[in-house]
């Protein structure tokens, strides 16, 4: 008798029909529950137990919705779980990249030796000392660091005068006429081009030119420049369209000669963009293998010439190592090598990513229109 | 005196404007002159490889012969990528533009750009040396349950060093592109379509399906072309990850080549003949992602009113 003195809540017609606001934090709860009994039964494991879970999670709210809510509701759940799942299902891989590199890379970082020495005269006899744990694993990436940086540089030398030129002439110059016209849609194609078909062209062009087997750091830049003038030139170009016409024409006003105008007032009000610009477009270009591979060659010794001989670089060390051991019975010391490579790459490549934005932020223009 | 002084200067002016636009029109012009140069180039230095009696190209019977199964490999690599990179995609720069929380959005952007920063090196290291041996489990279950299927056929190869393994790393790296892009494109749905159809009680996805997906269509095919132009091309994930062989229909075996990856496994040691060969296959590479990229541009280019993808 006591029991139907207690107060009952009465729904609101309102929320009548809805799931309650704790929901999916039940049905996650019993999906984790459900899901570690599942492959408790089938062999635990944590990838596994995330996926089943994560079925179940889906699959019990829309279940659910669709009993209380209706078909529609239970599609928009539907929907929204596939969504967050395609987004979860993104960044695997990502974190699983950046642990393997972490892992395996750490190690031969922490040779002292890693960063300041070539692989000259490393033969398979050291490895497989070190692999039976009578030596220790010898052999750096000093002589492709050197090649990586000098490569790019020259790389950035010839690019950025030529994107930038053109990146002016598009937005100054144009009034889309159809050269212009014809110049921006084969810019977009440029960016299209294979990395390979690059270094192919960079390879056919001096084996026409200077003789057939040239193989330097200069066509690694030249191959590694044709992939990066069309990133140069897109990102100046939309830096240079930001800049607002009013300064343009207080300048023709004060009787500044247009060659004038864009050196003092334009590029100087956008050279931020241009710089992050420019520092993504080498960041895309550090990382390129195939292009050097088929135009640097291999080299295991120091080269500081970019325009005679062999050279190295840190993406085809990492291939080489990997693909051909220097010691073919023992690969781990190889691997370690290319790991520690590839962890040196990865953080080159994040330290321009972040660079490019620090670029953007703290040379901003005061006046840009935003 | 100051007439002369003012002539000078204004003739030093002048041809400082000359030579300024004549060095802007030029870079212009050399970048024409590349692409052009590219094509030049790769033909002539290919141009044996056509020529030469059959006997001598690879495999012994003519040059066609030869890039047949490498051209159908590199679209079976670049068909699987696409079909798993075209949803991730698009459920991905969703929740970036509709679903994710407003100050999370860029955050997030950022995170998915991420991935398109790792170099393709890396990933062509991870697929060989971290997927390969976690997914091969995986084949050998599929060759026993659905062997049945052409492409599942067994048996499947332990290493796990396959065209589908070589497939999933490739999405991984064009999921970065279709994503940015769609993203952009979704974020120019008109404001007003989609108050219009929340205000008519459309939930979320309703919404998302009445205005934004067929504002956005155009947008996300040719995005999904320029990814496609990106997995043709992109030759280290392939290169390290497949153990390449004869073509072959299934895609959990050893087997298949892509170009890209016979460029880079066959050039440095080429000489002669072998290297007109190559260069003829990166020149037909060439020509297959200039025709799919110059479609993506055209698409985009009809499309420029409505989408921001240009």
């Amino acid at each position: 008798m006591t029991s139907t003195l207690t107060p009952v809540r009465k729904r609101s017609a309102l929320t009548k029909g809805q799931l309650p606001k704790y929901a999916p934090y039940v049905v996650l709860g019993v999906a984790l529950v459900l899901g570690a009994a599942i492959l408790a039964l089938i062999g635990f494991n944590a990838f596994g137990w995330g996926v089943v879970s994560a079925i179940l999670f889906a699959a019990g709210l829309v279940g659910w919705s669709a009993a209380v809510e209706g078909s529609r509701k239970a599609k928009d759940k539907l929907a929204t779980c596939l969504v967050v799942g395609a987004f979860l299902v993104a960044l695997l891989p990502l974190i699983s990249v950046i642990w393997t590199v972490m892992v395996n890379g750490i190690p031969g970082l922490l040779n002292p030796a890693f960063l300041g020495t070539s692989m000259n005269g490393v033969t398979g006899v050291y490895d497989n000392r070190a692999a039976e744990g009578t030596g220790p694993v010898v052999g750096g990436i000093y002589h492709a660091l050197i090649g990586t940086l000098q490569i790019t540089l020259l790389a950035t030398v010839i690019s950025v005068p030529v994107g930038l030129l053109t990146a002016i002439y598009l937005v100054e110059y144009g009034n889309d006429r159809p050269l212009p016209r014809a110049i921006t849609f084969f810019v977009d194609v440029m960016t299209g081009i294979p990395s390979i078909v690059a270094g192919l062209f960079a390879a056919a062009f001096f084996f026409a030119v200077v003789g057939p087997g040239t193989k330097t750091g200069a066509v690694a830049a030249v191959a590694l420049s044709v992939l990066m003038i069309p990133v140069v030139v897109r990102s100046s170009e939309e830096m240079l369209k930001i800049v607002p016409n009013e300064l343009r024409e207080a300048a023709y006003a004060l009787g500044v000669r247009k060659w004038r105008t864009i050196l003092k007032v334009v590029i100087p009000t956008a050279i931020s963009g241009i710089a992050s610009g420019v520092t993504l477009a080498i960041a895309r270009v550090i990382g390129e293998t195939a292009p050097i591979l088929v135009t640097a060659g291999f080299a295991t010794s120091i080269n500081n010439n970019v325009f005679g001989g062999w050279m190295a670089s840190l993406p085809t060390f990492i291939y080489t190592q990997i693909l051909n051991p220097t010691s073919p019975s023992n690969p781990d010391p190889s691997s370690q090598r290319a790991w520690g490579a590839a962890l040196v790459l990865i953080i080159l490549v994040m330290l321009l990513n972040l660079g490019a934005r620090l670029i953007a932020r703290v040379f901003a223009p005061k006046t840009g229109r935003r | 005196m100051t007439t002369t002084s003012l002539t000078s200067s204004r003739g030093a002016g002048r041809a400082g404007d000359k030579v300024f636009s004549g060095a802007a029109l030029a870079a212009g012009c050399l970048i024409l002159a590349v692409l052009f140069g590219v094509a030049l180039f790769l033909v002539i230095q290919a141009i044996p490889a056509f020529t030469a009696p059959a006997a001598d190209i690879q495999g012994g019977e003519g040059f066609f012969a030869y890039i047949w199964p490498i051209v159908v490999g590199t679209l079976i690599a670049a068909i699987i990528a696409l079909a798993i990179a075209t949803p991730v995609s698009i459920g991905v720069a969703l929740f970036i533009s509709h679903f994710a929380p407003r100050g999370l959005a860029s955050g997030l952007g950022y995170v998915i750009d991420l991935l398109a920063a790792i170099p393709s090196v890396v990933y062509g290291a991870w697929g060989a040396a971290f997927l390969a041996p976690q997914i091969s489990p995986a084949y050998g279950w599929l060759a026993t349950n659905m062997g049945w299927l052409p492409i599942f056929q067994g048996p499947a190869s332990a290493t796990g060093k396959t065209i589908l393994t070589a497939g999933i790393v490739l999405s991984v790296m064009v999921i970065p592109i279709i994503t940015s892009l769609s993203r952009e494109i979704f974020l120019q749905t008109p404001k007003l379509h989609e108050e219009a159809a929340l205000a008519l009680g459309a939930t979320r996805w309703e919404m998302i399906k009445m205005s934004v997906l067929p504002f956005a269509r155009p947008g996300i095919i040719s995005a999904v072309m320029l990814g496609l132009g990106r997995a043709l091309g992109e030759t280290m994930a392939v290169a390290l990850v497949l153990s390449s062989g004869a073509l072959t229909a299934s895609l959990i075996q050893s087997g298949n080549q892509t170009i890209a990856a016979e460029i880079a496994l066959n050039f440095p040691e080429a000489s002669g003949l072998k290297v007109s060969t190559l260069i003829a296959a990166g020149l037909v590479l060439f020509v297959i992602t200039l025709a799919v990229n110059m479609i993506a541009r055209w698409i985009i280019s009809r499309h420029k009113e409505f989408s921001g993808a240009n």
